[in-house]
């Protein structure tokens, strides 16, 4: 069972693939100005990371190392394109919103990067559980990023989230700020901004933590032994 | 010769950053002054606001930072954002556009990024592009040059309750008027500029008011140089830059360029020139990477403005060649005395005797 937290712990805070890997910044960084694109296209890389893993799991044993990206790319282009085509069956008018960020999902290269570094070496289950877990990891960076976006830059919340979830969420959208509007945070550089502000964050947290841990240690009496060589810090 | 009296050493200033600072902000008062006897008291508000913001910025990032406050105060560089930036922003802004720029000048622009001396952009022109892009109704709204003691012209008790945001977003229109370089860039693409200059477009006055205003600015960046508290490098690339750009287009099309002296003197040009490219932080620092730097400035504003969706640009400018300066530092460093040439970029294959060796 611990291969599976230590999966789920990597792909959702130790090696986030957008706030560690800082893969897929494409995508990230230019769909995410409001929360119902960064949840469309969550759930979309979500399903295209767990259904490549899966796949490039079952044939790791057939394909040659010196095709095995193409192989994976073709892979990876099968899922985005069915993925496409849902998109375009259920949920149209989003999918016209985000536009050429679908046939794009192909060149995130986290996907690419799990197929290769994981799933070509590992069976099904560990496989479909890293894609899982890394495809929550970058949704849900993305949709943070896409929730703070919305709210700092147009003060609204759950715009337009019936394009994604149908005439039930017609009505969520909550206007915190009225009369707001801060063109930046909507626009790319903001997208940027944000990113590294997250990227902080999450760094200071885990700074947090180390030393809290290192405080919990108990200092046991080797270690005070003064040191004479070597450099002492 | 007695050696005991050394006062010309070669370093004018040592290390005295509060110094300098404080010249470029003495240097600012001819301008700041011109500004105010043509556009108001609005130009002193949006100073003296800026300035308080910065400083209360500055001590509480210091703060943050377990850092001594009083003596990173002296160092003047908020003092000079604020000023710098206060300056650019159209007078009587209310008080909250003032602290988002002054937010994204000294805590993101400034301290994000390590604080005084490792800030890879001028700080106020950060805070300006961000503005500018964020809110562009409250930035484009300059008010008109109805002078300081005219009967029109707003009071200050006008002024200070357009400061406090609520009587909204946009000044009475009676106040405002586009800028010379907005005008003209506005204007329809049939008119000729000849035209366009005859049906006096803009507020009474108001080229007048720029050139002026630029001219003082001028002045305070003579002080500057004379001071030499900048080099001649970045100013004089420039405005060459600026002024051999200006001068082709118009020659080439005198009916839709403006002339290279509206060029120069009818926006930010000069200011830019003497107060904002100079920034010893974010600027070139070799000579000859000073004047590549200062011509590039010169050349994106041109570019800017002719086929640019800004009319004026001087804030973008040197944001992008603050970009270039690792660049422009990398392959302009002066070499010292005795070393040989430094092989810079892509560097020839081996020979092979240096292979057998």
């Amino acid at each position: 069972m611990s291969q599976f937290n230590d999966l789920a712990r990597n792909g959702l805070w130790s090696n986030n693939p957008a706030l560690v890997q800082l893969l897929g910044l494409c995508p990230l960084l230019a769909v995410s100005n409001s929360l119902v694109n960064a949840l469309g296209l969550g759930l979309a890389t979500l399903m295209v990371l767990v259904g490549a893993n899966i796949s490039v799991s079952l044939i790791r044993y057939h394909v040659p190392d010196s095709v095995r990206l193409p192989a994976f790319v073709m892979i990876i282009a099968a899922f985005v394109t069915c993925a496409d085509l849902l998109m375009q069956a259920y949920t149209f008018e989003l999918h016209r919103t985000l536009g050429i960020f679908i046939p794009l999902i192909v060149t995130n290269c986290a996907i690419l990067g799990r197929a290769d570094a994981f799933a070509s070496k590992n069976p099904i289950l560990p496989a479909a559980t890293d894609g899982l877990m890394m495809g929550l990891g970058f949704a849900s960076v993305l949709i943070l990023l896409g929730g703070i976006r919305e709210l700092f830059g147009s003060g609204t919340l759950f715009a337009d989230m019936h394009q994604l979830l149908g005439p039930i969420a017609a009505d969520w959208q909550m206007t915190v700020f009225p009369d707001y509007d801060f063109l930046f945070l909507v626009l790319p550089p903001g997208a940027f901004f944000a990113t590294g502000l997250l990227i902080a964050l999450k760094n200071w947290i885990d700074g947090r933590l180390a030393k809290r841990r290192q405080r919990q240690q108990p200092t046991s009496a080797q270690s005070r032994r003064v040191r004479v060589t070597g450099t002492i810090r | 010769m007695s050696l005991m009296h050394a006062e010309q050493t070669a370093i004018r200033h040592p290390g005295d950053s509060g110094r300098l600072m404080a010249w470029v902000a003495i240097a600012t008062l001819p301008g700041i002054i011109t500004l105010t006897w043509h556009f108001g008291w609005g130009v002193i508000t949006n100073i003296l606001l800026a300035i308080l913001m910065g400083w209360s910025l500055e001590a509480t990032v210091m703060r943050l930072r377990r850092r001594p406050i009083v003596a990173t105060l002296r160092d003047n560089s908020a003092l000079v954002t604020a000023i710098l930036l206060g300056a650019s922003l159209p007078p009587a802004s209310p008080w909250w556009l003032l602290l988002v720029g002054m937010i994204a000048a000294i805590i993101v622009a400034k301290h994000l990024f390590g604080g005084l001396g490792h800030n890879p952009f001028n700080p106020a022109m950060v805070g300006y592009a961000l503005l500018l892009i964020s809110f562009p109704v409250p930035m484009t709204q300059w008010t008109a040059p109805l002078g300081l003691l005219s009967s029109q012209a707003p009071s200050l008790s006008d002024i200070v309750f357009h400061i406090t945001g609520l009587s909204g977003t946009t000044l009475p229109d009676t106040w405002t008027g586009a800028t010379a370089l907005d005008a003209f860039k506005n204007k329809p693409e049939t008119v000729m500029a000849s035209e366009f200059w005859a049906t006096s477009p803009l507020p009474e006055g108001a080229r007048t008011a720029w050139y002026s205003v630029s001219l003082a600015w001028l002045a305070g960046g003579m002080l500057l140089l004379y001071q030499r508290i900048i080099g001649w490098q970045i100013p004089a690339a420039m405005l060459g830059s600026v002024l051999l750009a200006a001068t082709v287009l118009y020659a080439v099309d005198p009916s839709h360029h403006g002339s290279p002296l509206f060029h120069l003197l009818g926006g930010a040009t000069l200011f830019g020139a003497f107060f904002i490219a100079t920034d010893p932080v974010s600027a070139a620092t070799s000579r000859r990477g000073k004047l590549f730097y200062g011509a590039g400035i010169g050349l994106l504003i041109m570019l800017i403005r002719t086929s640019g969706g800004y009319p004026d640009a001087v804030a973008f400018a040197v944001l992008l060649m603050n970009f270039t300066v690792p660049f422009i530092d990398y392959y302009t460093q002066p070499r010292a005395q005795g070393h040989s040439r430094p092989n810079h970029g892509i560097k020839p294959p081996p020979s092979s005797n240096e292979d057998r060796r």
